[in-house]
Formats: C-alpha cells, sequence, structure tokens
C-alpha cells in the first residue's frame, strides 16, 4: 500500500501564560532577528510539555519531531494522556494551524471531524444547516444534494428537518452534525472524540459508520479517543504520544498496553490536599476498627474508607462517591454512595467526612488499586476521577472467627460469610 | 513514487499565498455564506428587509435637517436630501463591507479552529452580502430620484457614470483591504477593536459625506487637504459626481484613489495571510 501522509520532523510550539506586554516585547525581537535574516531566538527555548510540572519557562513544545506515515485505507489511532498533545497533532493535519517546523505531506483532502456540529447557524434550518455544514467541510453543493436524503435518514430528525437549530436538542444537533460529516468523501478523515456523544443507539450507528468508511470503503482514518475499546474496534495501528513525543508507534494492542502500563507507572501516587473542579479531598484513609489508619488489612477485619471531602464551588451539590476496586486491571467490586441512598447535599464550603463502612473485608489477599470518582448528581458532572487512587495491601486474616485461614491459593478473589448445618438421617 | 504530494503543510509561507483553484472549490460555500449573511440578519423580525430602507432614509433626514437646515451647508443645485441619501448609500456599502470584515478572525475563532478552508472565503462573503444590501439601498435612492425628476428639480446622471463598476469595486477593495488589515492585527491584540466602533463613526466627517468638498475648500482652506487626501472622499465625491452632476472630479485625484485603493487591499490581502495560518494560537 502507498504512503498516503508523510509527517516529518513537525514541532508546534506554544506560548505559555496569557498575551500582555511580554508578548509584544518577544514579538518585536522575533521580528528583528527575523528581518536581518537571522533565526527566531524564541525556538532554541521551551520547556517538554508536561503539564503537571512547574512551568518554568515562557515556551512549551506541545509537540516535538514526530514522525509517523500512513498509508491508504489504514485506520490509524492517536492515543495518550490528557495534555500529550493528540489535538495539536490533528489541529496541524487538518490545517486549523501550522507547525513550528517539519512538514506534513499528503496525496489526499484531509477533513476534520473535529467537533461535529460547528458552523452550524442557530437561526437557519436543519436542511439548510447540512447544506451550509457540508460546505464547511468541503463538500461541493451537487454532492451534498445527491446525498441529503441519507443524511437525514442518518441523523434521525426528519421530523424537525425544516426546523430552525436553535430548536433542537443538544443531542439532534450533535447526530445531525455527525450525519453530515459521516457523508464527507474526503480521502482522508480525522476525528476526534466524537463517539463520546449522543445516546447509546447513536453511538453504535456511529462506530459502525466508522467502521464501513475504513473498512467498506477504504478511506483512511487518523482516530484520536480515550476510550479504548473504540480503538481497539477501530484500529489497526496506533501511535502513543507521550510529552509531545512519540512513545509508541505500531499494533494496537500492543500500544494500548504499553500506553495503560505508563499511565499506571505514572499516577500511582496521589497527595493530598488535591483540588479538582469544584471539589477538594482533604484526604482518603482506611482506618480500622479501633480508628487507627490500617497500613496492611486482613481479610474478615472491620474496616472504614474515610474520605475527607470540601465543596469549593460556590454552590450546594449533591454529591456521589464511587469506589471500585481494581485487581490487575480487573474491577472486582464497587462502593457506590448511590446504592445505598447516600447521595449527599453538600453545601457551599461544608467540609466533611464520608464514611465507607466495610464490616467484614471479603477480598482475598493481594494488592488492590483503589478507583474513585466524585460525582455532581445535579448538574450530572464528573467533579474527579482517578482510576489508580490508592492501593491496598490485603493479608490473610480469620474471616470465619475460626482460626484458620483460608489458603489463598485455592481462595479465588473473594470470600462469602456463610455458616453451615448438618442434618443427620 | 513521493513526489506527487498534493499539498503540503509547513511553517514555510509566501508572501501571497492565494490558492484560486481551491477557492473556486469552495464557491459552493461562499455562496451558502452570503445566502446566510442576508437571510439571518432579519429572521424573527417584523419589518425584515425593510430595515434595509429605513435606516439610510433615517439617517439622510437627520443629516437634512441638521447639517443643511440648521448649520446651512450648500449643496448647490441639487436637493439636499438627495444630496445627502446618495452620498449615505455609498458611505454605508464602504462601512458594510469594511465593519463585517474587520472582526473575521474573532468572531469565527471557533469555526476556524475546527475546520479548514480558505479564510479569505469569510471577508469575501462579507463584501457579496454587502453588495446585495447595497443593491437594494440603490433602488431607494433611484426611487427618490424619480421622485425629484418628476416634481421638476433638474438633475441628470453625467457621462461618468460609466465609471460607477468602478466606484463599487473601489469601496469594496478599500473596505476589504482596511477589514482585513484589522481583522488580522487584533488577533492578538485586541486594542483596535475598541477603536473601531468610534473610529468609523468620525470617519464619516472627514470623507466629506455629510457636505460637498467644495465646500470644506471654501470655508476651511487650512485642512481642507486632510479630506482632499482622504480616499474615501474621493469615492463619496465622485458617485455624487456622476449621479448628482454637482462637485468636484478630476482625473489624478481619481487615479489617485485608484492606486491607493489598490494598495490598501494587498496590504490587507498580504496581512491576513500571514495571520490565517497561526492566528488561532493567539486569538
Amino acid at each position: 500500500m502507498s504512503v498516503i501522509l508523510k509527517a516529518e520532523n513537525i514541532s508546534k510550539q506554544y506560548r505559555l501564560g496569557t498575551v500582555g506586554t511580554g508578548t509584544l516585547s518577544h514579538d518585536l525581537n522575533r521580528w528583528w532577528h527575523q528581518i536581518r535574516g537571522k533565526e527566531d531566538p524564541y525556538l532554541k527555548v521551551g520547556a517538554v510539555n508536561d503539564r503537571s510540572a512547574k512551568a518554568s519557562e515562557d515556551y512549551v513544545w506541545a509537540l516535538r519531531d514526530i514522525n509517523f506515515e500512513v498509508k491508504t485505507g489504514e485506520v490509524l489511532g492517536i492515543i495518550g494522556k490528557n495534555g500529550a498533545g493528540k489535538s495539536t497533532l490533528l489541529k496541524l493535519l487538518s490545517r486549523v494551524t501550522s507547525p513550528t517546523t517539519g512538514s506534513i505531506r499528503t496525496k489526499g483532502r484531509i477533513a476534520s471531524l473535529l467537533e461535529v456540529g460547528t458552523g452550524f447557524h442557530p437561526e437557519l434550518t436543519g436542511r439548510e444547516n447540512i447544506y451550509l455544514n457540508g460546505a464547511i467541510l468541503g463538500m461541493t453543493k451537487p454532492e451534498i444534494r445527491s446525498k441529503i436524503d441519507e443524511i437525514i435518514a442518518f441523523s434521525g430528525c426528519e421530523m424537525y428537518i425544516d426546523t430552525p437549530v436553535k430548536r433542537y436538542s443538544s443531542g439532534m444537533r450533535v447526530r445531525l452534525g455527525f450525519a453530515v460529516a459521516a457523508h464527507l468523501e474526503p480521502e482522508i478523515l480525522v476525528v476526534d472524540e466524537v463517539l463520546a456523544v449522543g445516546d447509546a443507539e447513536f453511538q453504535k450507528k456511529a462506530i459502525g459508520k466508522m467502521q464501513d468508511l475504513s473498512t467498506g470503503e477504504g478511506r483512511t482514518v487518523l482516530f484520536v479517543s480515550h476510550n479504548m475499546l473504540s480503538i481497539e474496534q477501530l484500529c489497526s495501528r496506533c501511535i502513543v504520544l507521550e510529552n509531545g513525543t512519540v512513545s509508541y508507534n505500531g499494533k494496537t494492542k500492543l500500544a494500548i498496553s504499553n500506553y495503560l502500563a505508563k499511565e499506571k507507572q505514572k499516577d500511582t501516587k496521589v497527595s493530598f490536599p488535591l483540588s479538582s473542579k469544584n471539589i477538594r479531598i482533604n484526604h482518603f484513609k482506611v482506618i480500622d476498627n479501633l480508628e487507627n489508619i490500617a497500613e496492611i488489612l486482613f481479610i474478615g477485619s472491620q474496616y472504614k474508607l474515610n474520605l475527607g471531602l470540601k465543596n469549593i464551588a460556590t454552590l450546594d451539590q449533591y454529591i456521589d462517591v464511587r469506589i471500585q476496586f481494581f485487581s490487575n486491571e480487573k474491577l472486582i467490586t464497587t462502593l457506590n454512595s448511590y446504592h445505598r441512598n447516600e447521595t449527599y447535599l453538600l453545601k457551599e464550603n461544608e467540609v466533611v467526612d464520608l464514611l465507607f463502612n466495610i464490616p467484614k473485608l471479603p477480598l482475598s489477599s493481594g494488592r488492590y488499586s483503589l478507583g474513585i470518582q466524585i460525582y455532581n448528581r445535579s448538574e450530572k458532572m464528573v467533579l474527579y476521577e482517578h482510576e489508580n487512587f490508592f492501593t491496598l495491601e490485603i493479608k490473610e486474616g480469620d474471616f470465619f472467627k475460626t482460626g484458620r485461614l483460608p489458603h489463598r491459593k485455592l481462595l479465588g478473589k473473594c470470600l462469602i460469610d456463610f455458616d453451615m448445618q448438618i442434618r443427620t438421617l | 513514487m513521493n513526489d506527487d504530494w498534493l499539498y503540503e503543510i509547513s511553517p514555510k509561507r509566501k508572501l501571497i499565498d492565494l490558492n484560486f483553484k481551491e477557492i473556486w472549490r469552495y464557491k459552493d460555500l461562499l455562496i451558502l455564506f452570503v445566502k446566510r449573511d442576508i437571510t439571518t440578519v432579519y429572521k424573527q423580525t417584523i419589518l425584515g428587509p425593510l430595515w434595509f430602507f429605513i435606516q439610510p432614509l433615517f439617517t439622510s433626514v437627520i443629516y437634512t435637517l441638521v447639517f443643511n437646515n440648521i448649520a446651512s451647508v450648500s449643496t448647490g443645485a441639487v436637493p439636499s436630501f438627495l444630496f445627502n441619501l446618495t452620498g449615505i448609500t455609498a458611505w454605508n456599502y464602504f462601512n458594510q463591507c469594511f465593519t463585517s470584515t474587520s472582526n473575521t478572525f474573532n468572531q469565527n475563532a471557533a469555526l476556524f479552529g475546527k475546520v479548514y478552508f480558505p479564510r479569505v472565503i469569510v471577508p469575501l462573503s462579507k463584501v457579496i452580502a454587502g453588495l446585495v444590501k447595497f443593491g437594494i439601498q440603490l433602488l431607494i435612492l433611484i426611487a427618490f430620484y424619480f421622485y425629484f425628476i418628476l416634481k421638476g428639480t433638474s438633475i441628470s446622471p453625467n457621462s461618468n457614470i460609466v465609471l460607477f463598476p468602478i466606484y463599487v469595486l473601489l469601496m469594496a477593495l478599500m473596505g476589504l483591504g482596511f477589514g482585513m488589515i484589522i481583522s488580522a492585527m487584533t488577533t492578538k491584540y485586541r486594542d483596535l477593536t475598541v477603536l473601531i466602533g468610534f473610529a468609523t463613526s468620525l470617519l464619516v466627517y472627514i470623507s466629506a459625506v455629510p457636505y460637498p468638498l467644495s465646500q470644506v475648500k471654501q470655508k476651511m482652506p487650512d485642512i481642507a487637504w486632510i479630506v482632499q487626501l482622504n480616499p474615501l472622499t474621493q469615492i463619496i465625491e465622485g458617485f455624487r459626481y456622476m449621479i448628482l452632476d454637482e462637485g468636484i472630479f478630476d482625473l489624478r485625484s481619481f487615479i489617485y484613489t485608484i492606486v491607493v485603493g489598490m494598495m490598501i487591499f494587498l496590504v490587507g490581502l498580504i496581512v491576513f495571510n500571514r495571520t490565517e495560518k497561526n492566528f488561532i494560537d493567539t486569538v
């Protein structure tokens, strides 16, 4: 297969902080270097793109020396943490902005599907917007006209098609936007996270369409997502981006495990207090029945998971907390305040300790990682989420209060409290 | 095998990088943008397109009251209302081109940040949409023109009327040029957006819109050169001259206006071109 797109040494530099007087002086300096035919002085500086590190310089390399090739008909996945440079790369590919150095060469038209429904005009009807949006994405009028029925059918908005888009629900807008984009016919399609929206039925439809595009019609697709499942379903090859550089380039399966392993290594320790969107986590600890902090847990003993929260939003929030136990990345069990009907109204500035009481720890011995999600029930918004928030070490203990410790190898994942009756006949 | 690349994305840029083939491919988008701009302005209004008429009429009435009746600015043999209406119609087109293109980048940042299409399509569509509005306003001008003729006023256009398309083109080029310069400059530093608001309303007064050029020469000879050097004055004055046969026209000023207009347009195009590639990082 021939190479349809080739990226060579592309880098993108951004300025940190706000645009202010410092920018003007840098701009003048840059211009002064430029008219004397010298190199841009600020290209020599620039920090590595690591979102959690402290900003030490004025410039950052969002992408640094990226090289890759895409073959015709290939579906290439691009994965990486938030801020690893995925969207920047897509922006460069879709010509929204140009790289600081390097070049991207392509043999086909690239159309991007970065965020569906951009360019919809609220006053125009659905049908008019299909034409407008299609044209923005690079279709010609005859092309759209030949597909309009198909697009309307795919969107599932027949009834509203002659109503202004401002009357649409947000879901309908997304459906219409994706319907237009899915019927594009560029040689290369760039897709970013569109599948995260819409209801389950529509997501299935969207993934199906994406698969058709690549397998059936031989379209080249570049696909960015955090959803490993859809990456695995769609992509034949993946690039893993890390701090603005390519850390892995190869088979999807290997890329995903490579990415997840890195993720785990990096994020295993969380330090408190931890502020997130609208919420602060003051502490998280496991305490035993004597109110001491438990470093090592024993099967069958009583423990409380103590989560200290403070509402740092300027409004009251209905809070739910979900704690998940993982063993080797497999979900073992979940504690969710919602299931116990314990959704809590956290008042503004209120500080609370949430205690999850486990009267008799039923998990078998080993290392567990805890994932946490703090959810604002009323706003339907995730306030904080971490897959690997805390690590637990569980050792054999006297679960049945008999002094007999079950052997780990013969036990399985968990224990069930039971009693026995023996009837003599 | 690797030589037949369709295009290359790189930081290098030419001074003027207008890909006409590409713009032509997006002609449908241009038409749709024009249609959108015209049809959506007065959606959910009762008077609808009538608003196109109301603004120039009211402005002309006010100008006539203030400048001609109170300040007694002489408009020669021409009825002052018609004089003002002519000037305002021409001024409106320039103003429309200028103000609607001057916020191209800031207004469309969300769209430009997501999809690529030749950016120049947007200001171009504004200028064409403005042309439609200009055409409608020209109709009122013609209507009043005939009204005054029927009333017995002796007015007639002169042979300069053949220059009409050139004047329209000049207004478009100049509005577009200035607009593109401003839109490019405001992407990083927002200062100019503040200026635009009142600058255009003041610009009216040094562009000889509410008075004939001859009056300023006669009454304020010391500063008449400012008004005279302003290429907009030449356009407004020339526009009135060909329609009403009243005012000053000389070939030298006409050529001067064309040269300045072309220069502004070219500078605008260059600045716009340089900005469009990276503006999304600084907007």
